[in-house]
């Protein structure tokens, strides 16, 4: 395991950009349970000051420090998609593989559920459901429906590769080995279905982190909540980039941008690695 | 005039790295033989025998990571003196191509697009090399087709209109169509019926006997070679290990391997027992020292684990690289 | 008279096939009927060439699919009507297939004893880990093979043969009454596969197995079979015993096929050689 690591490290050099920025952006967000300001208090330090040694993202209009602000708003952005992209996993590989295998009127019935979600608009339907939940809306319920709403485009893809594998001579083998359909799909399919798992894990985590900015920097959400979005918001609220106070809004860009471009490179690089053919290649058997 | 073609020495490896380790695989590993102009000389082998990277790197078809590492090919088309197909520009190689030497691919009953006619993957590949007008070429291609026993009518189909066997006579009229001097054919009749082989394999006699081309036939059917070939290389985990006239060979072979392929086949009408070999082929990133079928031979000596035997005369135009030969122990 | 091993009634199967304005429906299979007896094991050959609908028939009596028309009997029932897991199950222990790539029919991904250890676990009677590769190894010993050769290996560690061995073995473990190898040995090397073709013969000697040996090649049917049938676009145009077929077949296109069929010492017989031999009247031409 380690000497993957290791060899990841050393011969791919998007795995070791990937690595760097998302540890870089990891620490920032540990961080945060040593933040000498409590999150959500405001005033608590001089507003509108620029960067400086002893604030080194400057202060907001809201008397907070940019850089624990951004601390704590990270980590919640970022444990907001992570359980969006697991959760939606689950949902997409369950859909996907039973399909699938089963074929038949099974089939039919779940990919015309997959559809449905599919066509569905999402932007709207998460507006919506803020405006009918609204104060009892809360972060988990959101992350509930947007992995809902997130994991039926990844099902196909995933059925689709079911769908070859299940023509495969190996699959009969296992059938008349005894083993039932639970067996076959999670021992023999699986392995051929993770590349597309895990980069579909990686773009999940964008979306959703994506849809959380968007959701905040309108107000669709809890803004009291630190977040990346949040704090964009307030930014808003306060005319920070016509006041001046750019380093407001740059630094949770800059940041979010950094998990985005850290999230690819990984997914690229772990992809490249975990693909059947290339592990062949590496066991010595392509 | 000398042999058509000459090959020196030739290795060609895999050379990969993966996140950090080199793999090297010597497919092809030191041959060397001649093809004389106007004959049939097969190539036979298993899989992993290297023959169809051997073909591959003969018709300059290869890229890294398959490298020539060492060793020449020469061809001497007509007239020309003989040449390193290695050392060809693009421009000649180009014109080489289908024009004196033609490739017929394993499965390449797939090679005709499957969204054009029959003619239109004859102008795409065989029209500038002719020098005709369009006309011309097309009577040309037609009057082609007319003695490989094909229709006329067969330019004007699909290609999954026609049967497998058709698509495949089709493939070998598009190689031949040019009539070049030397003919590459990786086994070409593998995926086709008994019966339609037994037609394609008189096709390919006759087109021989008509055009004094030289064919390259490589296939892993030891009874097509006896009825096919005039002389027959046998490899081995990327080495030759024998090389005779046809009838020499199957006479009397001198190489345990070939005694032990001929000997396994069965046949109808015959109920002598027949035997398979113990072991398996070996690996070529890392084969065995010395003789590489030492570790399955049933004559081995212990110089067989030590020194690599070469290819020597030990009959009139017939070589083996084997030690127990050269001391005239017969498998 | 006691059930019979394996019975097809006037069995066929149809495709509907065809493209978006054709429907097309293809007859693979036409009303073929055979019986193998229970008492008495036997190597029971069906040759064909591609097209013939000889793969059709073999996934029939696996069960894999179901006939259109006709009736596969095993020992008397009716395949198409045994229904849920356990009757399933419990036919898995009586037939078992053999598929003809080796290293298809085993996931490249997957260490191949863990075939053998889930076989032994799911149709015998082995309860935990030691059992499973106690009958393993006793299945691997009867292919000339052993566990310790193979535990831990992935498929391209092995040659053709051996990993077909590997798959008979797995074959073997429920103690089947019928194996059903559907050209097992055309994907494997010359020099390896009269190892696996004398392996049936001691099958059927042996372990008293029946083997329904679906190939095109003539010659390595000659030396194991008992009985043939010969197959051609879905029908059989001739059947009987295995030697006397062979040696004098009566059907035009039996003839054909063993005329076709070279080999090396016909190659020398007369002056003029195998090939140019009489006009292959070939039957292939255009698509209908």
């Amino acid at each position: 395991m380690w000497k993957i690591l290791r060899d990841l490290l050393r011969y791919n050099w998007e795995f070791t950009a990937g690595v760097i920025l998302l540890a870089g952006v990891a620490i920032v967000a540990l961080l945060s349970f040593v933040s000498p300001y409590p999150p959500l208090d405001v005033y608590v330090v001089a507003p509108d000051l620029p960067p400086s040694m002893e604030h080194w993202l400057g202060t907001t209009s809201r008397g907070q420090d940019v850089f624990w602000q951004l601390s704590v708003a990270i980590r919640n952005t970022l444990a907001f998609g992570i359980v969006v992209a697991l959760i939606s996993r689950v949902i997409a590989l369950a859909v996907g593989l039973f399909a699938g295998y089963a074929g038949g009127p099974v089939d039919r019935l779940l990919m015309s559920v997959n559809d449905t979600f599919i066509v569905v608009p999402i932007f709207p339907i998460l507006v919506l459901f803020y405006f009918v939940m609204r104060d009892q809306m809360s972060w988990g319920l959101l992350a509930l429906v947007a992995a809902c709403l997130g994991w039926a485009y990844d099902a196909r893809l995933i059925r689709s590769i079911a769908l070859s594998l299940k023509t495969r001579e190996f699959t009969a083998q296992s059938a008349f080995s005894g083993m039932n359909a639970g067996e076959i799909v999670t021992r023999e399919h699986l392995p051929y279905v993770m590349p597309v798992v895990f980069t579909t894990t990686m773009n999940n985590m964008n979306w959703s982190i994506g849809l959380e900015v968007t959701l905040s920097v309108l107000g669709f959400t809890d803004v009291n909540t630190p977040t990346i979005g949040g704090m964009i918001y307030w930014a808003n609220q306060h005319a920070a980039l016509v006041s001046g106070i750019w380093w407001w809004i740059a630094a949770p860009v800059a940041l979010v941008i950094a998990v985005f471009v850290a999230l690819f490179l990984l997914a690229v690089s772990m992809n490249e690695y975990i693909d059947p053919r290339s592990r062949l290649a590496r066991m010595g058997g392509g | 005039m000398g042999p058509i073609l000459a090959v020196e020495g030739l290795k060609a490896y895999y050379q990969m790295r993966y996140f950090g380790t080199l793999r090297e695989v010597r497919a092809v590993d030191d041959i060397t033989l001649e093809i004389q102009r106007d004959e049939i000389y097969g190539l036979a082998g298993e899989s992993s025998s290297g023959k169809s990277t051997l073909i591959k790197t003969i018709a300059r078809a290869i890229r890294p990571p398959l490298n020539v590492v060492d060793g020449a090919v020469r061809f001497d088309f007509a007239g020309q003196g003989p040449r390193d197909i290695y050392t060809l520009s693009a421009p000649e190689l180009a014109a080489t191509r289908w024009r004196h030497l033609s490739y017929i691919m394993q499965g390449s009953m797939n090679v005709l697009n499957p969204v054009r006619r029959i003619q239109h993957s004859f102008v795409d590949f065989a029209f500038r090399h002719m020098d005709l007008p369009m006309p011309a070429f097309l009577r040309r291609v037609e009057e082609h087709l007319g003695h490989l026993s094909l229709r006329p009518d067969v330019l004007e189909s699909f290609p999954h209109e026609l049967s497998g066997g058709m698509r495949q006579r089709v493939t070998i009229a598009l190689a031949t169509v040019c009539r070049p001097d030397f003919i590459i054919a990786d086994e070409p009749t593998t995926a086709l019926d008994v019966v339609v082989q037994k037609g394609v394999l008189e096709m390919i006699r006759r087109l021989q006997r008509e055009m004094g081309s030289s064919v390259l036939f490589v296939t892993h059917d030891m009874a097509v070679h006896a009825n096919l070939t005039d002389r027959l290389g046998i490899m081995y985990a990327g080495r030759l290990v024998e090389e005779a006239p046809t009838r020499a060979l199957f006479r009397q072979p001198l190489h345990p391997y070939t005694a032990h392929l001929i000997r396994s086949l069965p046949r109808i009408g015959d109920d002598t027992p027949r035997h398979g070999l113990e072991g398996r082929p070996p690996n070529l990133a890392s084969p065995p020292p010395g003789c590489r079928f030492h570790p399955r031979c049933p004559l081995a000596m212990e110089v067989c684990q030590q020194t690599t035997p070469v290819m020597q005369e030990l009959a009139p135009g017939h070589r083996v690289a084997c030690h127990a030969a050269a001391q005239g122990i017969l498998p | 008279m006691t059930v019979p091993l394996l019975e097809l009634r006037s069995v066929g199967k149809t495709y509907a096939g065809g493209g978006l304005f054709s429907r097309r429906r293809v007859a693979a299979v036409k009303q073929v009927s055979f019986t193998l007896a229970a008492e008495t094991p036997e190597v029971f050959a069906i040759i064909g060439e591609s097209g013939s609908g000889k793969s059709s028939l073999a996934r029939m009596v696996l069960g894999m699919s179901t006939a259109s028309e006709g009736q596969v009997l095993f020992r008397g029932q009716d395949l198409a009507a045994s229904r849920g897991r356990s009757a399933r199950l419990d036919f898995m222990r009586q037939v078992q297939p053999i598929f003809q790539n080796p290293f298809e029919a085993f996931n490249p991904l997957t260490r191949v004893d863990r075939y053998l250890y889930a076989t032994a676990r799911n149709l015998t009677g082995a309860k935990n880990q030691s059992e499973a590769e106690a009958a393993a190894d006793q299945a691997l010993q009867q292919v000339g093979l052993s566990l310790t050769e193979l535990r831990g290996r992935f498929p391209h560690e092995l040659s053709g043969g051996q990993l077909q061995r590997a798959a008979i073995a797995r074959a073997l473990i429920p103690g089947p009454s019928l194996l059903v190898a559907d050209e097992p040995v055309s994907m494997i090397d010359a020099s390896l596969r009269m190892t696996i073709v004398n392996l049936f013969r001691e099958l059927r000697d042996r372990l008293q197995v029946s083997i329904l040996y679906i190939t095109h090649d003539l010659a390595t049917a000659y030396t194991i079979s008992d009985r043939i049938v010969i197959m051609r676009q879905g029908e059989v145009v001739e059947s009987g015993d295995a030697r006397a077929v062979l040696a004098h077949p009566q059907h035009p296109y039996s003839i054909q096929l063993k005329n076709s069929v070279l080999s090396v010492e016909g190659a020398w017989n007369d002056d003029d050689d195998a090939l140019a031999h009489g006009a292959t009247r070939s039957t292939e031409g255009t698509r209908p």
